[in-house]
């Protein structure tokens, strides 16, 4: 059984169409990058999956369920999903840890000693175990979205959305994060992830998805749509990051 | 330390230049002994004092019921969709009635009117004025929660329902303690008013501090218990109005600092 499956997603904000019929399949432990150009549709796309927007048509299944039936409770699907955002969204009045256990704690009814426990395992083999008690501001960009980082996979999703989250970190930070996700990779996560980091990109997917304008145009293993590109779209869209990249 | 001296000598000069003004004044023994007499301050004290003692703890029970009464308020006029429509009329409803009505006329229509119906037994007149300041109060500190509340950013509601958590658990956890955060400046001068509005109370009867000063006048045909009813007040409420400064202070600092991002 797939790990996600999308079959004709729309969606639409008032005339403007954002996600004209998306299929997409994602096998369990796939890494997935979606590239495209910003309002190409990645973002929703991911927020659809997580719920934050309601499909207006299609369906999609999470390991089966049919999620975006009216009578699925929400809340009990997200907490089967771990989100990374862009800008960290860490909770600024929480220490780290207590951010990074909110969910076990209050959504999984873990016991906390085991929560904090497994939390500050991770923290330790990140060097951030002396940061745990520290609130969220006294650390670096590259430091927040590990710990963001931390906070979705506490609770082992079957699945984990990350959405530019080295976007708005500074250059030398980037790495950092990148470490991260490729160990998660290594760990077997089934990612589906929206990125302009096209290297990277290249690097950790397993399947390239190009969206243009509300839709897939283009998919593939990254050799293909990045050395062969079979869409002008898509050979068009990389070329203009390449020059933007000054690569 | 040069300006330090300039503002002492300044100070020294105006206050000075008052003194004289109101001493030499054709009408100033008249109003120092109906108005600053000793002996009058020092019997009316004690009653005073005990009176002031009921004025606190009005103060302390009505604080408690607004902050929930409040942040419920609050809470109901934030909720999103259609099916809460009556519930956010209501509660917006609520609050432009109590913020526009004058409190004097609240205590009026609570203290002789819900009485006069005629279902509770013999309730004190002082539980009907505590109820009317937490009504009044409660629309006050709904709205100042309220602006505090959206002004967390939606961000932070995302990445909370994005764990899994419920909406009254992203309102409990996340949404609420931020929003109390940025508005505890406004939240602490709300108290600061309300300290000397409990003294309003006096007029349904009950014997607080104003009321007890206005016994001693009645009895001495002098007005100094009003000023020690008055100085006692404003003896109450400095902590707090120095407290409500230093936070101010300290988040005016703590922002303009700015984090790491």
């Amino acid at each position: 059984m797939s790990a996600l499956t999308l079959t004709g997603v729309r969606k639409r904000f008032g005339d403007h169409d954002v996600l004209r019929g998306v299929d997409l399949v994602i096998e369990p432990h796939e890494v997935v990058v979606l590239i495209g150009a910003s309002g190409s549709g990645k973002s929703t796309l991911l927020r659809t999956i997580n719920l934050i927007e309601r499909v207006d048509d299609g369906q999609i299944f999470l390991g089966g369920t049919d999620i975006t039936d009216p009578g699925i409770n929400p809340d009990r699907v997200r907490s089967r999903i771990g989100v990374v955002f862009q800008h960290f969204n860490l909770f600024p009045h929480l220490r780290v840890i207590d951010n990074i256990t909110l969910a076990a704690r209050r959504v999984h009814r873990q016991r906390p000693a085991a929560a904090r426990a497994r939390a500050l395992e991770l923290l330790e083999t990140l060097g951030l175990a002396q940061k745990a008690r520290e609130f969220p501001d006294r650390l670096s960009g590259g430091q927040q979205q590990r710990v963001a980082i931390v906070r979705a996979i506490l609770t082992d999703p079957e699945l984990l959305l990350l959405d530019e989250i080295t976007s708005a970190l500074d250059p030398q930070l980037v790495g950092e994060v990148l470490d991260l996700v490729r160990d998660l990779k290594r760990r077997g996560s089934t990612i589906l992830m929206a990125t302009h980091e096209m290297a990277f990109a290249r690097e950790v997917a397993d399947r390239i998805v190009f969206m243009h304008e509300g839709r897939i145009l283009e998919q593939g293993t990254p050799e293909q749509v990045f050395d062969a590109p079979v869409h002008p779209e898509t050979a068009a869209f990389l070329e203009r990051e390449g020059r933007s990249r000054g690569a | 330390m040069r300006s330090v001296v300039i503002a002492l000598v300044s100070s020294v000069v105006v206050v000075a230049a008052l003194a004289v003004a109101v001493v030499t004044s054709p009408g100033w023994e008249s109003v120092r002994s109906s108005f600053f007499d000793l002996d009058v301050a020092i019997s009316a004290f004690p009653s005073v004092i005990a009176g002031l003692w009921v004025n606190i703890q009005v103060l302390f029970v009505a604080a408690a019921a607004v902050a929930v009464f409040g942040t419920g308020l609050a809470v109901l006029r934030s909720l999103r969709g259609p099916v809460f429509f009556p519930l956010r009329a209501l509660a917006a409803g609520y609050t432009d009635l109590f913020r526009g009505m004058p409190l004097l006329i609240v205590l009026y229509l609570v203290g002789f009117g819900i009485p006069a119906l005629g279902f509770f037994g013999r309730v004190p007149v002082v539980l009907w004025g505590t109820i009317a300041i937490v009504l009044t109060y409660s629309a006050y500190v709904a709205e100042v929660l309220r602006a505090g509340m959206e002004a967390v950013h939606p961000s932070q509601r995302v990445a909370a329902r994005s764990l899994g958590l419920t909406h009254g658990q992203t309102l409990r956890i996340v949404v609420i303690p931020q929003g109390v955060r940025n508005v505890v400046p406004a939240l602490m001068n709300d108290f600061v008013s309300m300290q000397k509005d409990v003294g309003l109370i006096s007029v349904l009867g009950a014997v607080d501090a104003v009321r007890a000063a206005q016994i001693e006048v009645a009895n001495t045909y002098n007005f100094t218990p009003y000023i020690v009813a008055g100085l006692l007040f404003v003896a109450m409420s400095l902590p707090m109005i120095r407290l409500t400064d230093w936070v101010s202070a300290r988040l005016t600092r703590r922002q303009q600092n700015g984090g790491v991002v």
